[in-house]
């Protein structure tokens, strides 16, 4: 694992709370979502804090499918363990929601769980393709034209 | 009965999303390392690669559900709850369905970060 990788995933775990938090405070000032009236669930998109959020979110995909192709699925998701601690942050001091112990200790359990995992391999040893193996110990005969 | 409702957004979050992600996950294997592959034929030919895989799009399309899903879960309950709760327990169906579909090796700190996640989520939901 490089910096740079590193990077990577602080980037997926940043953008996802950032995201999130900007979509949470345009939903607020929206209110209330009516499952009878569907067009205004689309329509909220173009609120300008949900659009930066959506911008956010995307952001975080970049981030997310960077972080996918040289690390397994149950090693990236782990590493937003550190976006529950942020997001708890926000909901506290910015968004100024009630945020009990039980909540914290939740969030530090998740952190705990979460941590064991970054301290193994980020990636699954993949066995070698068949096809390559073929190739590789196919006799010359085989290869060359008759 | 909001709670209820925000409950049920969080189902809806959990299924799609782990959908999304192991999809999202086998795309980029088959793409394969994003930094290497652009160093050799540049940002446009790896975002085509991506584009143009079949398994993303489905999970493009599971995870913009996933999305609609939270947004409505957002406006029936507090930031705090539906995002880590549908979060959390993505990460354990992840564990899951990553062991089974996607074959990765899963060891006992893999599973114990899951309990461990799922006990969170229980307390975060106080």
């Amino acid at each position: 694992m490089t910096f740079r990788k590193y990077l990577v995933l602080v980037g997926v775990a940043v953008f996802a709370v950032t995201g999130d938090s900007l979509v949470s405070r345009g939903m607020k000032e929206v209110g209330g979502v009516s499952l009878h009236h569907l067009s205004g669930i689309v329509l909220v998109v173009f609120r300008p804090e949900v659009a930066l959020g959506v911008l956010f979110l995307l952001a975080f995909l970049s981030c997310y499918l960077a972080a996918l192709s040289w690390a397994d699925l149950t090693y990236v998701l782990p590493t937003t363990s550190i976006s529950f601690i942020l997001l708890t942050l926000v909901a506290k001091f910015i968004l100024h929601e009630n945020v009990s112990v039980a909540r914290w200790l939740g969030v530090l359990m998740i952190s705990l769980g979460v941590g064991f995992v970054t301290q193994g391999p980020a990636l699954t040893p993949q066995p070698r393709r068949r096809e390559s193996h073929e190739r590789i110990t196919a006799p010359i005969s085989a290869r060359t034209e008759p | 009965m909001k709670q209820l409702y925000a409950w049920g957004a969080v189902a809806c979050i959990v299924l799609t999303s782990t959908t999304g992600d192991v999809l999202l996950s086998r795309t980029m294997k088959q793409v394969g390392d994003v930094a290497e592959l652009r160093k050799r034929s540049g940002l446009a030919h790896v975002i085509g690669r991506i584009l143009r895989n079949p398994n993303f799009v489905i999970a493009i399309m599971a995870m913009a559900t996933a999305f609609y899903a939270m947004l409505f879960g957002l406006s029936w309950a507090d930031v705090s709850l539906v995002v880590p709760a549908s979060t959390s327990l993505t990460f354990v169906s992840n564990a899951v369905a990553a062991k089974i579909f996607l074959h990765e090796r899963v060891d006992h700190r893999r599973w114990l970060a899951a309990v461990l996640v799922a006990g969170g989520v229980i307390l975060l939901a106080q």
